[in-house]
């Protein structure tokens, strides 16, 4: 990922930040420029309380060199509470731990390094929730 | 002479949060490596905490900081600065509080710097705070005290540098916590650990961090700050110095006067190391966890090159509800996982390929 294109999707990567229409309330995750269902272009803010569970996931054994350090490392479909559906790794869990339908909550991790040199990409991914019993 | 340090207004603690990262690797299984035998009554720790691949000092920062948001009550657009002490910055030029701040949704009305000061690089950033909110430059500072330390495969430092840290949000005295009686630092030239720039891993004097480093830096410090307030040891109910080791805390709490139960609840380096610049804030954390209303709490860092903050508080009314409000510092320790020394070497990087 470029450095502009990194620092554009700063929110979305940090804080999950997305989009709700005020029309028809439908939330969007990446944020969206245009309601797909009514059409209304005049979106606003909507920040996830990054809360969900696993949808579906994916151990990954083999990658690119930039992901190599975390190998093997999982890949989940997570329903978030609000709604969305969207993809992201898992940490602070080993592979034979994840179950489908497991309650997880977002953290801001190391994503991938550029390099020795360049840029580290933040963002978000999920774990099992730490503190089942504070929730 | 009036050495010590007090704010033109009353300020405290309003929010304090910790990190832990979830993985521990035993003091056995580094003597097991390089001595090839394991003798129990000379480790220094019985394990350290080790952090994930994918975790540093920016990440553990931003949970510490949320844990610290979420307990202070307040918006984070209501933070004026964000100061970030440790040694292990990811970049050497990027500061790691820009980074923290945007992530926890502070920017851009904020001042944002990191601080270095080897072990006391976090307290230095709590004393640039209470500068910056007692003089009512802003209500409220976010400092930070986080590190993924670094120790020379096989060296002695190996069996304790280790990953953590702690947030506290600076703000009013009404509002706070913990309140900030006064504080003081103690700074001298003695170079007893260092790392010049580019080097992975820092060198240090051996015996030489002992006596005139450590244990000087910390007296001087604690001492001047009692002094200053006419108190005594046994004012306070607790108190929490820079823990390299489980038996340099436990060494220099006795010499000043303080017993084993005014450090227990702050003494965490057994169970986890030294997490550098994160020591002393973590303990306190650990502390206010179990404070009751009115009890005064003493904190004293030490940072090597070499010096020390010393800080006393005393814990208002506010504590039993705000202290429910984010993961206690004792839920982290026990968050733990076990990992061996191969896992250990591949995530620190300590396997060098050509
Ligand atoms: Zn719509």
């Amino acid at each position: 990922m470029g450095i502009p294109r990194n620092w554009r999707l700063r929110n979305q990567r940090y804080r999950l930040v997305g989009s709700q229409c005020p029309q028809c309330q439908n939330l969007f995750f990446p944020p969206r420029q245009v309601c797909p269902h009514c059409y209304n272009s005049e979106l606003s803010e909507f920040v996830f309380s990054g809360k969900g569970s696993v949808y579906s996931f994916t151990v990954l054994y083999q990658t690119t060199p930039k992901f190599e350090f975390q190998i093997p490392y999982i890949v989940a479909l997570i329903d978030l509470n609000e709604g969305p559906r969207i993809t992201a790794q898992l940490t602070d869990v080993d592979a034979e731990e994840v179950r489908i339908g497991m309650p997880v909550e977002m953290v801001v991790r190391k994503i991938s390094e550029e390099n020795e040199r360049g840029l580290i990409h933040y963002g978000y991914k999920f774990r099992p929730i730490a503190f089942p019993e504070s929730e | 002479m009036d050495s010590i340090l007090k704010t033109q207004r009353d300020i405290g603690i309003v929010g304090y949060g910790s990190y832990v990262p979830r993985y521990r690797l035993p003091a056995a299984a580094i003597a097991e490596v390089w001595k090839g035998r394991v003798d129990q009554a000379v480790l220094p720790v019985r394990e350290k905490s080790v952090p994930g691949p994918d975790e540093d000092t920016v990440t553990m920062a931003i949970e510490a900081g949320q844990n610290a948001l979420c307990r202070a009550g307040v918006s984070p657009q209501q933070i004026r600065a964000v100061w970030v002490g440790s040694e292990s910055h990811p970049y050497a030029v990027k500061p790691s509080g820009t980074i923290v701040a945007e992530a926890l949704g502070i920017t851009p009305n904020v001042n944002a710097a990191d601080f270095e000061f080897a072990c006391k690089a976090g307290t230095e950033a709590m004393q640039a705070a209470f500068g910056f909110v007692g003089s009512g430059m802003g209500d409220y500072a976010l400092a930070v005290a986080v590190d993924t330390a670094q120790g020379r495969p096989g060296d002695a430092l190996e069996y304790t540098a280790a990953a953590g840290g702690a947030a506290f949000v600076i703000g009013p005295a009404e509002q706070s916590v913990a309140i900030l009686e006064a504080s003081y630092s103690y700074v001298t030239d003695t170079p007893d650990f260092f790392r010049r720039a580019h080097q992975l891993y820092p060198e240090h004097g051996h015996r030489f961090t002992g006596e005139p480093a450590y244990f000087h830096h910390i007296i001087q410090a604690a001492r001047r700050l009692l002094d200053g307030l006419g108190r005594q040891p046994s004012d306070y109910a607790a108190a929490v110095f820079h823990q390299p080791n489980s038996k340099f805390p436990q060494k220099v709490a006795q010499e000043l006067g303080f017993c084993n139960e005014q450090i227990r609840a702050g003494l965490l380096a057994p169970h986890i190391g030294n997490t550098y610049a994160g020591a002393s804030p973590l303990g306190l954390t650990a502390v206010l966890d179990e404070a009751q209303p009115g009890q005064r709490i003493l904190m004293v860092s030490f940072g090597s090159g070499a010096g020390s903050d010393a800080m006393s508080f005393i814990v208002s009314e506010h504590i039993e509800a705000r202290r429910r409000l984010a993961p206690l510092t004792r839920m982290y320790l026990q968050r733990e996982k076990t990992v061996n020394y191969t896992q250990y070497a591949r995530w620190r990087k300590k396997i060098v390929l050509h």
